[in-house]
């Protein structure tokens, strides 16, 4: 449904994009994952043909960006990084414009925003600017979806959400996907991969790696281990000294410990008492996305 | 002027007509302390930091920060704290050396410590290549950890923190927090909000707001304890939903 071909984009001196490959099936949730920088918003604006590409070919249900934009305009939702909707509006007026300006009626496709303007419905004559961010998401991706597009793209419409509003919206866009929606969401949130059916992991303008999130995960190529202890940062500063460590990070409580295959539980312990650390736990565990991304980042 | 305690809330509201954004919180924090400040969006954290900053006056209740009234002793407040967050930190269109000039000169320091705290910092977080660049031109994560170290420049007693790493990547995230850490050994309180859990779980102790009220106050093992809950996320999720 999405194809990216050696896209390359740069702004004076900075390179955005390095000749970026991917594609998005059709019916697919996508996840383009990866921190501040990485290159995505410009991505998106490549695809939703605000921006062209320095060279490199990319399409839209077969449609080119380039050439075919004016199709793609009708047939994509957009939800861009920052809110763009109009503040002095309320909410009701917002969908109604949105609905107007693609040439069809918010009746005819209530029912795609359902669910969605359900929650918004108590608010619907409050201005949008007067909403707050959770409901403010909620309006932006009803007006994304009101004129039924094929293709959703979402810039980052989680960061500065708090967790519970996170997991409510994913919840939306799987439900969007059962309708057979395809999807393309950017997050600079790791653990939202997991929720994703494939996902391409991006820093500084390259693809670190592209597949299912299960993949990913599995291919994690040390042997990890959980260890929680009685003070975590200082643990995690003598961990950071172990010889056969590859890699130690905090994980909330915990420290996450990267080492060779060889080493077990017995030879981390046996370190961790020499130097004096209390109520130690050991556990080999499976890496997570985040993991994996700080491994291929190093 | 209590030397233990940094903040000091009792029954401190703000009101907007009949909206209590922020309803009767009460809590202190210590010298020193990690302090997690959490919340939906919504909830009543910024107003509660736009009070605790000398910003907001208060509709009710009373509070002491850095051992200034937040009603009566604004300006002296402010010489006292530091403040970053996504939104604002550094001027974009100064470098790296004349934004600590700027903060620096702000904050009364003289020219000697200045330069003195410039190339402390240059040291420090390694900036030697672009101590001279536009702070448009580097890198988010750089830039958070310029903008706290910028914020603690005059050594405040504490330094408000407003979701400091959002959308930073998982590595810096990480230096980011053993700058918090270091910061809060020297003595310097450092209150944070964050929407990332795990970053939650690295404060001495952490604070929950639901619609405007504290709903939960204590250590990461307390709230795990009396929530019945693995980690942070599920403590959220059980008081916020």
């Amino acid at each position: 449904m999405i194809t990216v071909q050696n896209i390359n984009k740069s702004y004076g001196q900075v390179q955005a994009l390095k000749s970026l490959s991917f594609n998005v099936e059709e019916g697919q949730l996508y996840g383009l994952i990866g921190p501040d920088g990485a290159g995505k918003t410009t991505l998106f604006r490549i695809l939703t043909t605000l921006l062209l590409a320095d060279s490199g070919e990319a399409t839209l249900d077969g449609l080119d960006v380039k050439k075919d934009y004016k199709k793609i305009r009708k047939m994509v939702g957009y939800m861009p990084e920052r809110f763009s909707l109009y503040m002095d509006l309320t909410v009701e007026e917002n969908l109604n414009f949105f609905a107007t300006v693609f040439q069809t009626t918010v009746e005819e496709n209530y029912h795609l925003i359902h669910d969605i303007y359900q929650m918004l419905e108590p608010f619907k004559k409050r201005k949008a600017g007067d909403l707050s961010g959770g409901m403010k998401q909620k309006l932006a991706l009803s007006c994304a979806l009101i004129h039924k597009p094929r293709v959703l793209l979402l810039d980052e419409p989680t960061t500065g959400v708090d967790p519970v509003s996170r997991k409510e919206f994913w919840e939306m866009l799987k439900k969007l996907q059962q309708g057979g929606l395809t999807t393309l969401v950017s997050t600079p949130f790791l653990d939202e991969a997991e929720l994703c059916d494939e996902v391409a992991l991006v820093q500084n303008g390259q693809i670190l790696k592209v597949d299912t999130p299960q993949n990913i995960a599995l291919a994690f190529p040390h042997k990890l281990w959980q260890i929680k202890s009685k003070s975590n940062y200082k643990t995690l500063k003598i961990l950071k000294e172990f010889n056969q460590k590859i890699s130690a990070f905090a994980f909330g409580n915990v420290v996450h410990l990267a080492t060779d295959l060889e080493v077990n539980e017995m030879m981390i312990e046996s370190y961790l008492k020499n130097k004096g650390v209390e109520q130690i736990q050991i556990q080999a565990i499976q890496a997570g996305i985040e993991d994996v991304f700080m491994d291929l980042m190093q | 002027m209590n030397g233990e305690k940094v903040i000091e809330v009792k029954n401190l509201s703000k009101h907007f007509g009949q909206f209590k954004a922020v309803d009767d919180i009460s809590f202190d924090v210590k010298k020193g302390e990690v302090f997690g400040f959490l919340g939906a969006n919504g909830a009543g954290k910024t107003t509660a930091i736009k009070m605790l900053t000398g910003i907001w006056s208060s509709s009710s209740g009373q509070a002491t920060v850095a051992g200034f009234d937040i009603n009566r002793n604004r300006n002296k407040l402010k010489e006292n704290i530091g403040y970053m967050s996504q939104k604002f930190s550094l001027y974009e269109d100064l470098t790296f050396k004349e934004n600590v000039r700027f903060y620096g000169g702000i904050y009364g320091l003289s020219n000697k410590e200045i330069s003195q705290k410039t190339d402390e910092m240059i040291a420090h977080l390694e900036l030697d290549n672009i101590k001279n660049t536009l702070i448009s031109e580097i890198p988010l994560g750089w830039k958070q950890k310029i903008a706290f170290s910028v914020a603690v420049i005059h050594r405040p007693k504490i330094v408000f923190l407003d979701e400091p790493t959002s959308g930073v990547d998982p590595i810096t995230r990480r230096q980011f927090w053993d700058l918090i850490y270091e910061t809060a050994e020297s003595g310097i309180t450092v209150f944070v909000t964050t929407h990332y859990m795990d970053e939650a779980e690295y404060c001495d102790r952490i604070s929950m707001m639901v619609q405007g009220r504290i709903e939960a106050l204590g250590s990461l093992d307390e709230l795990l304890e009396k929530h019945d809950a693995r980690n942070m996320d599920e403590v959220f999720v059980k008081l916020a939903r």
